[in-house]
């Protein structure tokens, strides 16, 4: 909410806004003529098949990746039509959370999160071990870990430090790949949780690739379709799973998608 | 200046009926952090249980900022008073709770003591280090047993051979090692004849240049040479290619599927290299000699066939043996000590390149060490 007050112009501007993409790899068409917009404060989910190029919009989403064609406004900047620092300072305004966390392996916990504090603020050590030290509270991490190096993590807490370290500067914008992916339902509907407490919290936008149901009936606001190179629909989760596409009714219709429509349509104290 | 670049504040007010107001204003953000902390300690130390609080001059506020407040009215005192603050906008109430109960877990934990520093934890240092060593000794002895073991099994059942595994391992230990090697040894040995030249010539000796570089290579430079950089060219790829698979899961994978990976992954490599170094050792003695002879032709003027003769007069053969058969042990060394650091990696990046270094100052170390005994054994000998 800082970054509201902090920027009152770019409030009308979508924070993400894809615009008639093309990705080519070779002769292989990943996107073509794709649009998609997320509007500030929301969850959206994006699904789609293997293959469909969920990453790679990620990866272009957040300008490590140059689109073939079309244009990427990412909180309403041009990532590649900007100078260095223009761009760093759009960088530092989103978080991303990768698909096994690409948390650095040689660093502590801490550490890991004090890594973009150190680099783009002016704390002293000290004082940016505190603030990480919150990060890993908030992220719901038991505090011993903050001394644990990476690869003495589960797969459950490695994604939560490397959420901590995606809040490091508290970002406008996160980017979540498979968020829950190789989790226990448990931990998985905890991190569901988690994320919604922070979205509230901290006022985020959060663009999410999942292909967990639960997740989407937990936490998204809208939900995105990848497919046929293009996002075929982007509405409410009752809207899509009445779209009227294959690969959708596949989804939504299929015996993991009607066991999840029955749990979140029966009233628990989770999806109240 | 906006507003949300005021750094934040924050105020004891006393009002005319002896409450007391705390008035937080301007902007509670990582940018003024240190800022902030420091300006709110008066208030935090004369903070008595009898306050009202003022957000409403709050222009802004993130989690860094919302962690400050709840160090200075304490976690819980904050989500009381927070409550009583009906025209807080709900982002704020929020986050503000949030971070509140995130504090109280950070207030709750007392981290464990860490050991003492000084004189004891160096000597603590110095037992680890020493246990470290000689469990690295017995790790190799028990894995070259390990190995031989296999070995031994596997040689009964010629079904078993792995050629290919073998031949695509001799193309990249030693086919590709040639060129390097080759020219290596002709530079060091075309340097000893430099200095075999300039020492001997001033006893009028420099014919015996001819001697120098021919028992230098036949007996020690040879193999020396060729060792030294397949330790460091193939140890260091053997852990390496190891490490990576070890990190992968693909070595417990082998297992699973009921394959012994010391026969499918070190065996290859291990005989490929006691194949492979001797070879290697033949072309660094050529090219060691040649490198010797270029030196003795164009410098100190001996006509190419008397070299030849020289040489063949006056070198044994006993030397090539005695160089040649160190070839098969130092590559057996080099090896297995790069296949077992592999091994030793436990997943992360850096443990990778840890074990990489560390397998190729084995390695160097072992070869260097194993030659120097070999030499004194040769020379008590009289071979």
């Amino acid at each position: 909410m800082n970054a509201l007050s902090a920027a009152p112009a770019a409030t009308t501007v979508a924070p993400i806004a894809v615009c008639d993409l093309g990705t080519r790899f070779g002769a292989q068409v990943v996107h073509e003529h794709l649009d998609l917009q997320v509007s500030r404060g929301e969850i959206l989910g994006v699904v789609g098949g293997s293959g469909t190029g969920k990453s790679v919009l990620l990866r272009t989403i957040i300008g490590l990746r140059r689109p073939d064609a079309g244009t990427v406004r990412l909180l309403g900047a041009d990532l590649h039509a900007l100078p260095s620092p223009q761009r760093i300072a759009i960088e530092r305004r989103i978080g991303v959370l990768f698909q096994d966390g690409a948390l650095f392996s040689s660093l502590s916990v801490a550490d890991n999160i004090c890594v973009p504090l150190l680099e783009h603020t002016a704390l002293s050590a000290r004082d940016a071990r505190r603030v990480a030290t919150l990060k890993i509270a908030l992220a719901g991490l038991p505090q011993d870990a903050r001394d644990k190096y990476p690869s003495e993590l589960s797969g459950g807490m490695r994604k939560r430090a490397a959420l901590a370290r995606a809040l490091a500067l508290d970002p406008e914008i996160l980017f979540l790949d498979e968020p829950t992916s190789g989790l226990d339902p448990v931990t998985a509907a905890g991190f569901d949780h988690l994320l919604r407490t922070l979205r509230d919290a901290l006022g985020l936008t959060v663009y999410m690739n999942t292909h967990d149901l639960d997740s989407l009936h937990a936490v998204c606001d809208r939900v995105a379709v990848l497919a046929d190179r293009r996002v075929v629909v982007c509405a409410d989760l009752a809207t899509v799973a009445r779209y009227d596409h294959p690969w959708v009714q596949e989804y939504f219709h299929g015996p993991r998608g009607r066991a999840a429509n029955v749990a979140w349509a029966t009233p628990t104290p989770e999806n109240r | 200046m906006s507003s949300t670049d005021v750094p934040g504040r924050v105020d004891l007010l006393a009002d005319g009926d002896g409450s007391i107001t705390l008035r937080v204003s301007g902007a509670w953000t990582l940018a003024h952090f240190a800022a902030i902390e420091q300006q709110m300690q008066p208030a935090r130390r004369t903070l008595g249980a009898d306050f009202r609080l003022d957000l409403s001059a709050l222009s802004a506020l993130d989690t860094a900022g919302a962690g400050l407040l709840s160090l200075l009215l304490g976690p819980e005192r904050l989500c009381a008073v927070i409550a009583t603050l009906p025209d807080l906008v709900p982002e704020r109430r929020a986050l503000l709770g949030t971070v509140g109960g995130a504090v109280s877990d950070i207030l709750a934990y007392t981290p464990p003591g860490s050991d003492g520093l000084g004189f004891v934890e160096l000597l603590a240092r110095l037992g680890r280090t020493s246990e470290a060593i000689w469990c690295q000794l017995r790790a190799l002895l028990g894995f070259i047993g390990l190995v031989l073991e296999t070995l031994a099994r596997t040689m009964l059942h010629p079904r078993r051979w792995r050629i290919t595994a073998l031949v695509a391992q001799l193309e990249q230990t030693t086919l590709d090692a040639l060129p390097i090697v080759a020219l290596l040894s002709l530079m060091v040995g075309a340097v000893i004849a430099f200095l075999g030249a300039t020492v001997l010539s001033t006893y009028g000796a420099s014919v015996f240049t001819v001697d120098l570089v021919s028992f230098a290579f036949l007996r020690e430079f040879g193999v020396l040479l060729a060792a030294i950089l397949l330790a460091g060219r193939t140890a260091s790829a053997f852990t390496a290619q190891l490490g990576a698979m070890k990190s992968h899961e693909e070595i417990d994978a082998l297992r699973t599927i009921g394959l012994d990976p010391i026969e499918v992954l070190v065996l290859p490599r291990v005989l490929a290299l006691i194949l492979g170094l001797p070879m290697l050792t033949l072309i660094s003695m050529l090219a060691g000699v040649l490198g010797g002879a270029i030196v003795c032709v164009t410098v100190i003027g001996i006509p190419p066939a008397m070299f030849l003769s020289l040489f063949h007069a006056d070198t044994p053969l006993s030397y090539f043996w005695v160089g040649m058969s160190k070839a098969p042990v130092l590559a057996f060394l080099i090896g297995i000590i790069g296949c077992l650091e592999g091994f030793k990696v436990t997943g992360s990046a850096e443990s990778v390149g840890e074990r990489t270094t560390s397998s190729v100052v084995q390695a160097i170390f072992v070869v260097i060490m194993v030659d120097a005994l070999a030499a004194l054994f040769f020379m008590e000998m009289g071979w």
